[in-house]
């Protein structure tokens, strides 16, 4: 008698792979089998005609929109439009400038997110300080020989992201230093900092942007031309950062009195206190609230529409009511919202992903 | 409704103080020293202003800032276009970010009077029609007797039916939605026997229908809607320029000459096409610009008939018929007044 283990039978194929999961998670009993049939039913025939219409039946090549059948989408129209959504009315021969800013902003985004890369610090400050200077140059010309390009020109989705990087990187720091201001024992900074978020919290986004367009050049001296793009972006930093300053006011206030007592038993300034001890831990926990607010100024810049400012969606708009697309607005809307997505979407699984990693330890999950 | 007038009562307010003090005159040559022109338009309406695939604007309307750029500065791509939107088109006016404002603006007593501002002639006289499909014959609006008529809701262009309606003694069901588009739709796919609103827009939305060959607009147009170039009160000269640009324009259709034939017709004897073109001296003086304005305007823009075929009429998708907009001994109402 020869004794061995017998070798573990595999599980039964029953309960992996895909038809385990389907066993597991669609069919596990009647009542789940027929929800599984009937919603999967509606499911097709609710989504059988938006494939249809958006893959099988349209039409990707050609020019004009004689090249469309019109059965279904109708996605010449985007792409022939592509570089006006793109860049706006932006000088053709010049969009490498675009082009540039943009990849470096994406560069200094990538190594400041992946953790491996060294030297964050100062590539926080080269993005934060020196980016800002070196967009400006390229985007607006003037300087090095390169030609001047008017800011009535930039439109599209450059346009939108100008807007909302200038919105989030000035909005961060003037929101904290607003949150420390209502939170300071000294009195006139406390009551202008909460005059100050009061009074932006109280007004539409809307009509600060109206205000800036409008009424303000009513007030200013005949011939001086305050750039409308400039108006735009002013004040859309002082109302987010308004929103801002909430937002870091609730993180400090959740940091235990016991780190600041600590901080003021090692003898630490107020400066000192605040980022070395106080701000980090608080930045951590507003982690959500931050990108929350980001996301949410990241939709907000297409009300500049408003104003006569062509964002991506006004430039779409304005594409639709071209003679020789009319009709297709549709699928100029799919475009949009499908950019927009893909934009907040990655803003928000950056965070959950930043909320993992710097999840230290402070307090019980 | 308090904020809102309130609102108003502001903008009227600094609108006028804006143009009382800050810009009595002066807009020609800021223009000139600028080297170009600021024109308002709209941030995109089919026909009269809108971008096209290269970022060039194009319409009705932009070429009435081309032809005021081609007079004052001798080229008609000198524009700077500023997109606006309706609430922001008479402050930007006022406040001098524009020269012209040519953006669909309707001509009204209470505008032309009260908001500092003059209108300088009518570029294309709108007002609402109504759309019908071809193979139901209909040759009048009175022939609607009981229709089903789609509509915006909450408009003027609703009321205006209303009281047509009433006043003629005919029935008519209105079926109202909330936009334009839907409205349009809706009559497309055989909701109601007519469609009705401003028809420089029944026309765009045509273009959108699936058969727009078989859609026609009834020869009635029950509303006043003259859209024109709008300049700053208080300064003539300017106002003198932007009126007679677009009287050129519109000579050079009745006179025949268009942007082809214009070299040619330098040397025809007519007397009256050698003052449009600048063979007799003195005219351009009292606007203070070079003589040979409505030449440029010609070879760089167009007459008017050109302009409106390329941009609304038949050589565009829109295909909008003359009608009011044919000149006055054609059955229209286009009559600029002589040059000489």
């Amino acid at each position: 008698m020869k004794y061995e283990t017998q070798k573990a039978l595999p599980p039964p194929a029953s309960t992996i792979g895909v038809l385990g999961w389907m066993r597991k998670h669609l069919f596990k009993g009647p009542g789940s089998s027929i929800a599984t049939l009937v919603l999967g039913y509606l499911a097709v025939i609710w989504l059988w005609p938006l494939i249809d219409w958006a893959f099988i039946s349209a039409d990707w090549l050609g020019t004009t929109r004689q090249d469309c059948s019109g059965d279904g989408a109708c996605w010449v129209f985007i792409n022939q439009r592509l570089d006006q959504f793109l860049y706006g009315f932006y000088p053709e021969a010049e969009t490498w400038r675009l082009d540039l800013s943009f990849v470096i902003l994406m560069a200094c985004i990538g190594w400041l997110v992946i953790p491996r890369l060294p030297a964050k610090g100062p590539m926080a400050v080269f993005t934060l300080v020196i980016f800002p200077f070196i967009a400006f140059v390229l985007l607006s010309g003037g300087f090095f020989g390169l030609e001047p390009v008017d800011t009535h020109k930039w439109g599209g989705l450059s346009l939108t992201l100008v807007l909302a990087v200038v919105g989030i990187v000035a909005a961060l720091p003037f929101g904290v230093l607003l949150a420390l201001g209502r939170r300071s024992h000294m009195p006139i900074v406390r009551s202008l900092s909460v005059i100050y978020i009061e009074i932006w919290r109280g007004v539409p986004l809307i009509t600060v942007l109206f205000m800036a367009s409008v009424m303000l050049p009513l007030f200013f001296p005949e011939g001086m031309d305050f750039d409308k793009l400039l108006r735009a972006l002013i004040g859309i930093t002082m109302f987010q950062s308004a929103y801002m300053a909430e937002v870091v006011r609730g993180g400090l206030q959740a940091i235990p009195r016991g780190q600041y007592e600590a901080a003021d038993a090692l003898g630490l300034g107020y400066w000192q206190k605040m980022v070395m001890i106080i701000l980090p831990q608080a930045l951590k926990l507003m982690i959500p609230g931050i990108v929350n607010t980001f996301i949410a100024l990241f939709k907000d810049t297409s009300l500049v529409l408003i104003i006569g400012l062509f964002d991506l969606l006004a430039i779409m708009q304005a594409a639709a009511n071209d003679p020789n697309w009319i009709g297709f607005a549709t699928e100029g809307y799919v475009f949009v919202a499908l950019v927009f997505w893909v934009f907040c979407f990655s803003m928000s699984r950056y965070s959950q992903h930043l909320e993992k990693r710097l999840h230290t330890g402070h307090g019980a999950r | 409704m308090f904020k809102k007038s309130l609102l108003a009562t502001a903008t009227t307010l600094s609108i006028a103080l804006a143009s009382t003090t800050a810009f009595a005159a002066g807009t020609l040559d800021s223009v000139k020293e600028r080297g170009h022109l600021q024109c308002g338009v709209t941030s995109g309406v089919p026909g009269f202003s809108v971008p096209d695939d290269k970022g060039n604007w194009k319409g009705l309307d932009v070429d009435v800032c081309r032809a005021v750029a081609a007079a004052v500065l001798g080229d008609a791509s000198k524009v700077k276009y500023i997109p606006l939107t309706a609430k922001e088109r008479f402050t930007a006016l006022a406040s001098g970010e524009i020269d012209v404002l040519s953006r669909v603006t309707t001509w009204t007593l209470s505008r032309d009077t009260q908001l500092g501002i003059n209108f300088a002639g009518v570029t294309y006289y709108d007002g609402q029609g109504f759309l019908v499909k071809k193979d139901l014959g209909l040759k009048s609006v009175k022939e609607l007797d009981g229709a089903t008529i789609c509509v915006q809701s909450g408009t003027t262009t609703e009321l205006n039916m209303a009281d047509y309606f009433r006043t003629h003694g005919l029935q008519h069901t209105p079926v109202v939605f909330d936009t334009n588009e839907q409205a349009a739709t809706s009559f497309d796919t055989g909701r109601c026997d007519a469609f009705t609103t401003d028809l420089s827009q029944a026309y765009g939305l045509r273009t959108r229908m699936s058969n727009p060959d078989s859609v026609v607009a009834l020869p009635e147009v029950i509303s006043k809607e003259p859209l024109g170039p709008v300049v700053r009160q208080g300064d003539d000269q300017w106002f003198n320029i932007v009126k007679w640009s677009l009287n050129a324009m519109i000579t050079a259709e009745e006179l025949g000459v268009t942007s082809a034939n214009v070299d040619q017709k330098k040397s025809d004897n007519n007397p009256n096409v050698q003052r449009l073109l600048g063979g007799s001296e003195g005219l351009a003086k009292g606007m203070g610009i070079g003589e040979d304005w409505g030449y440029q305007i010609v070879k760089q823009v167009g007459n008017y008939g050109e302009s409106f075929d390329r941009n609304v009429g038949m050589g565009s998708p829109l295909k909008i018929d003359r009608g009011l907009n044919a000149q006055w001994n054609q059955g229209g109402l286009l009559y600029s007044p002589p040059i000489r």
